[in-house]
């Protein structure tokens, strides 16, 4: 088994499976009225947030939690960092106080691997900058399987601000390990120049939404990340919204057992709209509760053996 | 799991037709000591315990005609060597509807031997349900008991030395059925 989970890339077929089958088994655990395993008791898991995030951490803190490890929670707002503790001081902090995992979300791509050259304990990436986000990665590569029965052979449209997500960088690699095929869609100033031969040769890129959706299997909509954008990137927020908003118009251009989905937060109007978000085909509620039995797949693959 | 090598000595203990005949043995066991197996669950213990479990019922069903509800029950999660060992995979739980509460739950297993395992399995029952009773049958009793822990139902008790492995096949995980003792210094099968 790895010893870090940094980035996609970091899983062989092999293993990823092996995470997707773990997820599964803990998700039964969701439906149990005891909703916790002994497995990682006297484990410490350091949840260390550099970012503004809800879900990623709670979903962390719960799932080392179903698994009796003890979760220590890091925010930069209010603790040392403020004061100007560098990373590499805050993790000879957490090696101190013997962390087995540290869950690191930082604005600096690459932060992740810093941490890892620092600090004993595992390393999981939960977001470095425009980079990475491979639990997220995985929790949706689990929703799809689990809606639709396989990864391999799934047409797989990634719809967006490819340019700053993580999310989408981190799916492109998971996804195309595991079979199936990506096209990643958005206007022109949004898709970087090249990324197809820089993560995966056999990802297409589309800038005509309309063109791409009747053979999707899975159309997965970005968030726009305005807070990332110095650049004006489109004109404006009801023209990006007509060219690559998901709407009900074009949600029946998508084939029947077609899923939506959104890795969250959403801009409801701007790259989907409400009615979409709220139909039986999206998947973006199942995708939280996923995310909770997906990281505790991590978790336990990383921690439960012999460090 | 450490297999013996080709070239260690080892001793078939129970060949196809007595496998069979204990399968029977102890599935005419249960059907006396529960009354008919009323109220009862039968709970394989992956890997070997689970076609086992499927074994008994449908030898339940031959003799009686009663159907016996059959689940499995994972106890890596519970297991207290974990961190021994290289991470494991998980098995699968699968539990009966109507799940275990109120229910007498017979855990089925190929070999006891230190009676972890078993200590795992209580453990996780008690985080599924709460069964009125749990029993556990097993299809060799090898000693060696770390804890105190007894089968209700034992296909055959081996005396065994620490060196020695039991093995067993089913056709369902191994291709053949068949139970082996195998002497020599590697470690043993639980």
């Amino acid at each position: 088994m790895i010893k870090h989970l940094r980035s996609a890339a970091d899983l062989d077929a092999a293993t990823a499976t092996l995470i997707l089958d773990t997820a599964a088994e803990m998700a039964a655990l969701a439906g149990r009225e005891v909703k916790k395993l002994p497995t990682l008791r006297g484990r410490t898991v350091v949840n260390l947030f550099y970012e503004d995030s809800t879900r990623t951490r709670i979903s962390f803190e719960a799932a080392a939690k179903r698994l009796s490890a003890d979760v220590i929670n890091f925010s930069a707002k209010g603790s040392s960092v403020s004061k100007g503790e560098s990373l590499k001081d805050t993790a000879l902090t957490l090696q101190a106080m013997g962390a087995d995992a540290v869950v690191i979300r930082h604005s600096a791509s690459g932060a992740p691997h810093r941490l890892a050259s620092w600090v004993d304990g595992s390393v999981i990436n939960a977001g470095d900058g425009t980079h990475e986000h491979p639990t997220q990665a995985l929790l949706d590569a689990y929703t799809m399987r689990s809606r639709l029965g396989r990864l391999d052979g799934l047409k797989v449209a990634i719809v967006g601000d490819v340019l700053h997500s993580r999310v989408a960088r981190s799916n492109v690699l998971l996804l195309s390990t595991l079979g199936a095929s990506v096209t990643l869609v958005g206007p022109p100033t949004l898709i970087p120049v090249d990324i197809a031969a820089a993560l995966e040769p056999a990802t297409k890129v589309s800038y005509d939404l309309d063109s791409v959706l009747p053979e999707m299997d899975v159309v997965m909509m970005l968030r726009v990340q305005t807070e990332r954008m110095q650049d004006s990137y489109f004109p404006s927020a009801r023209e990006y919204s007509r060219r690559y908003g998901l709407d009900l118009a074009r949600m029946r251009k998508l084939p029947e057992h077609a899923i939506v989905m959104h890795p969250g937060p959403m801009n409801r109007g701007m790259e989907i709209t409400p009615e979409v978000a709220d139909s039986s085909r999206s998947t973006i509620v199942e995708q939280v509760a996923n995310g909770v039995s997906a990281r505790m797949a991590v978790l336990y693959l990383l921690l439960g053996g012999k460090a | 799991m450490a297999w013996p090598r080709a070239d260690t000595p080892s001793k078939i203990i129970l060949a196809e037709s007595d496998l069979h005949r204990v399968v029977d043995r102890i599935a005419h066991q249960i059907l006396e000591k529960t009354s008919g197996a009323t109220g009862t669950v039968l709970l394989g213990i992956p890997t070997r315990g689970v076609p086992l479990a499927q074994r008994l019922a449908a030898r339940i069903h031959a003799f009686e005609g009663i159907d016996v509800p059959i689940g499995s029950l994972d106890i890596t999660l519970y297991r207290d060597d974990l961190r021994l060992h290289a991470t494991r995979a998980l098995g699968k739980t699968e539990l009966p509807g109507g799940g275990i509460d109120g229910r007498r739950v017979i855990l089925v297993d190929d070999v006891l031997f230190s009676g972890r395992t078993v200590r795992a399995a209580l453990d996780a029952l008690n985080d599924v349900g709460r069964p009125s009773s749990v029993q556990l049958a097993v299809l060799i009793d090898r000693g060696h008991r770390q804890l105190p822990i007894r089968a209700d139902y034992v296909g055959k008790n081996i005396p065994t030395a620490l060196t020695e492995s039991v093995r067993v096949s089913l056709t369902e995980t191994d291709e053949l059925d068949e139970v082996k003792l195998t002497g020599g210094d590697s470690g043993g099968h639980e």
